[in-house]
Parts: C-alpha cells; structure tokens; sequence
C-alpha cells in the first residue's frame, strides 16, 4: 500500500465498471452504499442492484455527507460511499468532517478521471494540480490511499473494512461511459433503500 | 433577550432543545451562527444529543437526509444567508426523495438589519420554501413557540416532508450592531 501519495500512479487508467463490480463481489454483510450522482451510481446500478444501494439523483456532491448520517445513525453496519472527482470538488469541506467525526464505519471510494464526464468531459482540476488524497490527509483522513491497480483496490478495500477508523481510497479510472443507466426514481429508491436497512445494520 | 419579561418562563433556545428532545431528534449539524449561540450550548450540553458543526449547509442537509434513511431524526440549524445555499441540494434530495429533513433558520436582514447583504438574501427564503411547497412557519411569540416546533416535527415525519422553522428576531432578539 503506498504510504505517499503518488496521483496516477497507475500507467492503465482502471475501468469503473470492472472495479465496482469487484467491490460489489465483496460486499457480503448487508453494506450500505450510496453512490454520487452521473456515471459513479450508473455503475453501481449496473454491477448489479442491491437494496441496500441509495443512488443519487441531484445534490452533487453529497454522497459522503449521506452516507456519513447512514454511517452515524447505523454505527453496526458497514457504509460505503461512492463519489467522483468531480463531486467532490465541490463539497472538499465534508472530508475534515468526517475526519473530526471519525466514524468506524465508514469507507469513500473516490472515481477519478479527471474529467466531469456527464457534462460533455471537461477537465477537472484532478487532469492536472490537484491530488484527492493528498487533499483527504490534508483534511485529517489519515487512511487516505492511492490504487494502482484492481488488486491493490481489492486489499485496500478489504483492509478498510477490518478498520475502525474511516478510510479513503482513490483510483484513477478511465473515460468509458457507465454501462446502464439507473432508473430515476428517488422515491421508491428512498423507499427501498431505507426498508433494506431498516433492521439497524449487521454485526460490525 | 425576548422573553426576559417572564422570567419563569423557558427561553427559547430551551424550549426548542426540550421539543427536539421530545420527538426524539437527536443529530444536530450546525454552521455557527450568533443568535444561535445559547442554542447550540444547550444541545452540545445534553448527552441526549449528538451536536456538530459542519462545513456548509449542503452538507448538513446530506448528513440529515442519511442520517433519517439509518432511522436517526436530525435538525440541521443555520442563518438565513447559509439557507440561501440549499435551494438545489432541497429540490433534488430531500423534497425529491420525500425525506423529512428539519431545518431552523435564524432569521437575518429584518427587524433593524446592518447589513445590505443579509437584508437582500432573506427576501429570498420564503419565495424559495413556497417555490418548493416546504412547510414553514416564522416564529415570533415565546408562548406559542413550543406548539409551532411540535406540530412542525411531528407533521414532516408524518408526511416525509421537509420543513423549516424561522426563528424571527421577534423571538430570539436577533443581532444588531452594537454602538
């Protein structure tokens, strides 16, 4: 695991949907993940529908402060957020809170390929400057890694699961569009979502 | 402060943590506000509570909104310029998806308002709460206080509605500038 960070380190951009599909395989005690708006939660959808899976359908830049209020309302259950780079460009502030709250529960995977994808692929400031984990240690999450490849991804996010202290992991992805697109039902996913977890979480 | 006049009586910021507590919420995220200050001591004194302090608005409502999908009922407290921040983060979440999300807003640029910028940003609050069909009373009097607060929190759980409560400077004193 890399200690410093080192921003695209990986020389082959990672395929989002190859990589949730890896994390979704992991998930085995009833996990709760919220997925960032875009292609982030498209894939997510497309690796295979869970219940207990929120897919976000505005409010860019949410997805950890969503999943921190899961992860503090439910301290028993495993939460996951999914987020890109661009989202969370916009909402940076939400690391130090989680930092300061340190949740035992709670993991970021942050979807970097430097570009707002849905919107036509503009750079983000991810293309170039700036290092989404050097700016998470920054913050106070001191579990903050790179990825370089799946299997690495894979040790990460199991250590992070045995962890309790929150952590984030970064990989660098490439430009593919996601697989499927998520129905747009915030209603019903709200509804779905909060029965799926609504026993008060797994065994942590 | 408003209300000193009765001197049994609670002061607000008491009776708000007293039906907050009653209706069982027990998250409170906050950006920082003045007015809110005796507020924000008594929830962080009370054990019942889990109070912090967050970095923007937007993400107060996030952690609200997953905080009460995990069955955790939450507040999220602010001041009138930060609740001109949320219009989006409303539209798209928690009037979207039906989620309860209760907000206290403690009202700036009326009632002897020193700043321009305050006192143009909260003309756009009540337009933008009745855009959005979002429940809100503006509260004014210490003896129907506790009612308004009750009645708000039980009907946004009952009809997973978001609702706001805006505490006027009526109620609180507000903040003028001092000479």
């Amino acid at each position: 695991m890399s200690q410093e960070p080192q921003r695209g380190r990986n020389a082959q951009p990672m395929n989002r949907f190859e990589v949730t599909k890896r994390l979704v395989s992991r998930l085995t005690q009833g996990e709760a993940v919220i997925g960032g708006i875009g292609n982030t939660h498209f894939d997510l959808w497309s690796a295979g529908h869970r219940p207990e899976n929120f897919y976000m359908l505005g409010s860019m830049g949410l997805a950890i402060p969503i999943a921190l209020g899961v992860a503090l309302a439910q301290p028993n259950r495993r939460v996951i957020a999914l987020e890109g780079d661009g989202s969370l460009l916009m909402q940076l502030g939400c690391l130090s809170t989680v930092a300061l709250r340190a949740p035992r529960n709670l993991t970021i995977v942050v979807m970097d390929n430097g570009i707002y994808q849905i919107t036509g692929s503009q750079p983000t400031a991810t293309a170039s400057a700036v290092d989404i984990v050097a700016i998470a240690r920054g913050s106070g999450l001191a579990e903050s890694h790179w990825a370089s490849d799946e299997a690495e991804f894979e040790a990460l996010f199991a250590a992070a699961q045995m962890r309790a202290s929150p952590t984030l992991i970064a990989l660098k992805i490439d430009g593919q569009s996601a697989v499927s697109q998520t129905p747009r039902e915030p209603v019903r996913i709200r509804d779905h979502f909060m029965r799926a977890i609504a026993s008060g979480g797994a065994p942590g | 402060m408003a209300g000193a006049e009765c001197a049994a009586a609670r002061p607000w910021h008491i009776v708000l943590r007293d039906v907050l507590k009653a209706n069982n919420v027990r998250l409170v995220t906050y950006v920082p506000d003045n007015v809110l200050k005796p507020l924000l001591a008594a929830v962080h004194e009370d054990p019942f509570f889990d109070a912090f302090c967050v970095t923007r608005e937007e993400e107060g409502l996030g952690i609200v909104s997953g905080a009460w999908m995990g069955g955790m009922r939450g507040v999220l407290l602010m001041q009138t310029s930060g609740f001109a921040t949320l219009p989006n983060v409303l539209a798209s979440l928690a009037v979207a998806a039906q989620i309860p999300v209760l907000m206290v807003v403690s009202e700036r640029g009326t009632l002897g308002e020193f700043n321009l910028g305050q006192a143009l940003v909260c003309r756009t609050m009540r337009p933008v709460l009745d855009s959005l069909a979002v429940e809100h009373h503006t509260c004014t009097r210490l003896d129907e206080f506790e009612f308004i607060a009750d009645r708000t929190i039980r009907q946004a759980v009952a009809t997973q509605a978001p609702a706001c409560l805006i505490l006027s400077p009526l109620l609180t004193g507000g903040k003028v500038l001092k000479p």
